[in-house]
């Protein structure tokens, strides 16, 4: 399996850039957190490398693209569409079979989501949607993770626990993060992104929570 | 003067509908029109229930062509809501929600007569027409995300089923059953072409004056609809849908040799028949514009103008009656109950019922959209004012607080909705032709009296067309002044 690559991608919206050309090359066994202020094209930039290879990668985005109408089973169920036939999805969705039932159950226990198997995800919490999110990712079980901002809805504990999973999982990993000291713990390497650009990128075991406040700052430049 | 677009808009469409009162004939004809309006309501308060029997099978039958008509129309209308996106599908169903549900079985008496076969497709194919639109909005309203971010191998039937349906399954459903109850009115008004439903025993208790049988029939009519709620239970109408085609009736066998011979013959222009060459048929043609689709698209853009305005004032003296800033508890009661009788009596029915005692000229006609439509617009509104929560201290006066406070909030909303109705009034206006105003109904129902059904199918495409014009108009008027609605918020 290799890695992703994007070459001088860059991205426009309504006229305005928003991400300059960029080149930026992820290898297997990276897991690579994505950090910069809010607005600084690092959704644009995961967005960018999911378009750009779009198969055997899970894409958890900002805004979760759950069903809402739909419960948490079959939203977990959803990362693995593509493993199975039609008919087999389809009698899923109406009547679910046990063993994706087990299935599933097993990965939303860690998450303490087993509880809320059935319920929609329309009536669920910020925190218990995004962990619903983590769960379709985890049981996707693809070769490459990009998730934006997984844990900003979840306080200290589930955070950590959210982020040992989804790094667990993936060994191959774009987290697009804001929070600095869960970045550096959990990833191996921290590209910054500023005003549409890549303006750090160090191994995250050599940088310490002050070295990254300049992206913050807009004192790159 | 300084006038937002919106004021100048509305005060274009008043002006232009007192030019079109110059042209229009709005006089009471009937020598006796109170004594008999008396003798309908005495009726309507003392209905005479002595045979259930009768009102029961005019129930059934309405029910059933309504299930049937819409079930089917629904059916289609989805699969032409996922092929929306090619520009021939969308003229497809654009041309036939244009033609009225009256002038379809018209078409189809011809061919399949009295069957029950008639009354169905003429409910189903404009249905068809109405949901794949509406259907293909809903669907593109749905979040794209869950189906983005799937693999690319997942096949297409699971991406739609999981990923598309499920959010857009709530406003589809809410869609439909609004539509049902429009199906159900549509199917009560085929009766008065000969279908087996309501219509068809109003007539003729109309023509024997038994005004307590039509004050019966309507009675349970109107209790039909309001307790809609209560009766179509999502479980419940599979085994509606399963059972409405045993309860259609039988009618009359099918005609095989006349329902080609429409085709072959009838339908075809009277000098090409005759093989007269193209002189002839330009002649033909000529004649058929100058004599009755000019006249005809006159009244009936005279009448389609004047009724809207009509409906517009109507609906803004009616929404107070249920909106939660002027009413009371009692009020607010008695005047939903207002509302539900004026939006649930078709137009049509409305206008048949004033013109017997009125006699013909457009005045019955023009009351009878503005009471239908005003009760939708009335309805819509009143609710979306009852949304407005005003500042404590707000104008204190009913009139202060309906003049600054909620009428310039609505006002917005209102115009979209009027224009919405525009096409669907025009539509109707055509459509009151066959009871004898002259509007193009009126020469395509005397063509088709005539055997010239030649004639006939080019009035109705005439018709279709003048509604297109109408609906396009209606949306350039709505997005220059940037009132957005959508027709889903109607149930």
């Amino acid at each position: 399996m290799a890695g992703l690559s994007l070459r001088s991608a860059s991205a426009a919206y309504g006229g305005q850039r928003v991400l300059d050309p960029i080149t930026l090359t992820i290898e297997v066994g990276e897991q690579v957190a994505l950090v910069g202020r809010s607005g600084a094209g690092k959704s644009t930039l995961l967005s960018l490398l999911f378009d750009a290879e779009r198969s055997d990668i899970s894409y958890m985005p900002q805004e979760l693209g759950l069903v809402h109408a739909l419960s948490v089973f079959h939203n977990v169920y959803m990362g693995r569409l593509s493993a199975h036939a039609s008919w087999y999805n389809i009698a899923n969705l109406v009547w679910p079979f046990r063993h994706e039932v087990e299935a599933v159950e097993a990965v939303l226990e860690p998450l303490a989501m087993a509880p809320k198997l059935w319920s929609p995800v329309g009536e669920l919490s910020g925190g218990q949607r995004q962990r619903t999110a983590v769960a379709r990712t985890v049981y996707q079980d693809a070769g490459i993770l990009l998730a934006d901002e997984p844990v900003s809805a979840l306080d200290g504990p589930q955070a950590h626990n959210v982020m040992r999973t989804l790094t667990s999982h993936y060994a191959t990993a774009v987290l697009a993060m804001h929070d600095v000291e869960l970045a550096l713990r959990y990833t191996n390497r921290v590209v910054g992104i500023d005003e549409g650009r890549i303006a750090l990128d160090e191994p995250a075991a050599e940088l310490s929570p002050e070295d990254l406040l300049p992206l913050y700052r807009g004192e790159t430049a | 003067m300084p006038q937002s677009p919106t004021i100048r808009t509305s005060l274009g469409f008043v002006l232009v509908a007192a030019v079109c009162l110059v042209f229009a004939d709005l006089a009471i004809t009937s020598i006796n029109p109170w004594l008999e309006m008396g003798r309908l309501l005495r009726g309507v308060v003392t209905p005479d229930f002595s045979s259930p029997g009768q009102i029961g099978t005019a129930l059934l039958r309405t029910v059933a062509f309504a299930f049937v008509g819409v079930g089917l129309g629904a059916a289609a209308g989805f699969v032409l809501s996922l092929l929306f996106r090619f520009r021939i599908v969308r003229m497809v169903c654009a041309f036939v929600r244009a033609i009225h549900e009256l002038f379809w079985a018209l078409i189809f008496l011809q061919f399949f007569g009295l069957h029950p076969l008639t009354g169905v497709l003429a409910i189903a194919i404009p249905y068809a027409g109405i949901f794949g639109k509406v259907y293909s909005e809903i669907l593109d309203e749905a979040d794209p995300t869950p189906a983005r971010i799937l693999p690319r191998r997942v096949g297409v039937l699971s991406r739609f089923l999981f990923a598309r349906i499920p959010d857009a399954w709530p406003h589809l459903r809410s869609y439909t059953s609004y539509r049902l109850e429009c199906g159900l009115r549509s199917s009560a008004i085929l009766g008065f072409v000969g279908m087996p439903t309501l219509g068809f025993y109003l007539e003729s208790a109309f023509g024997e004056g038994h005004y307590d049988h039509v004050g019966a029939l309507l009675l349970v009519f109107y209790i039909l609809i309001a307790a809609l709620r209560l009766w179509v239970r999502s479980r419940l109408v599979p085994l509606y849908m399963l059972a409405a085609p045993f309860f259609l009736g039988t009618g009359l066998p099918i005609a095989w040799g006349q329902a080609v011979r429409f085709f072959t013959e009838d339908i075809v222009p009277n000098p090409i028949r005759q093989g007269e060459g193209l002189v002839a048929l330009w002649q033909w043609f000529a004649d058929l514009m100058v004599n009755q689709a000019l006249p005809g698209i006159g009244a009936t853009i005279v009448l389609t103008q004047i009724a809207l305005v009509a409906t517009g004032a109507l609906s803004l003296l009616a929404f107070p009656l249920i909106s939660r800033h002027f009413t009371g508890r009692i009020t607010g009661t008695l005047g939903h109950t207002l509302l539900v009788i004026a939006r649930t009596t078709p137009e049509y029915l409305l206008a048949y019922i004033l013109l017997q005692l009125w006699g013909p000229s457009m005045l019955p006609a023009v009351v009878a959209l503005a009471v239908h439509n005003a009760g939708i617009i009335g309805h819509l509104i009143g609710r979306r004012s009852n949304e407005i929560s005003l500042r404590p201290g707000a104008a204190q006066g009913r009139l202060e607080r309906y003049g600054y406070e909620v009428l310039p909030r609505v006002y917005g909303p209102f115009l979209a909705f009027l224009f919405y109705r525009w096409e669907i009034i025009m539509r109707e206006t055509a459509i009151l032709g066959i009871l004898g105003i002259t509007t193009l109904g009126f020469y395509v129902d005397s063509a088709i009296n005539e055997l010239r059904f030649d004639r006939a199918m080019v009035l109705i495409v005439i018709t279709a067309l003048l509604n297109i014009g109408v609906d396009t108009l209606a949306r350039r008027l709505r997005a220059r002044l940037r009132l957005r609605h959508s027709p889903t918020c109607e149930s």
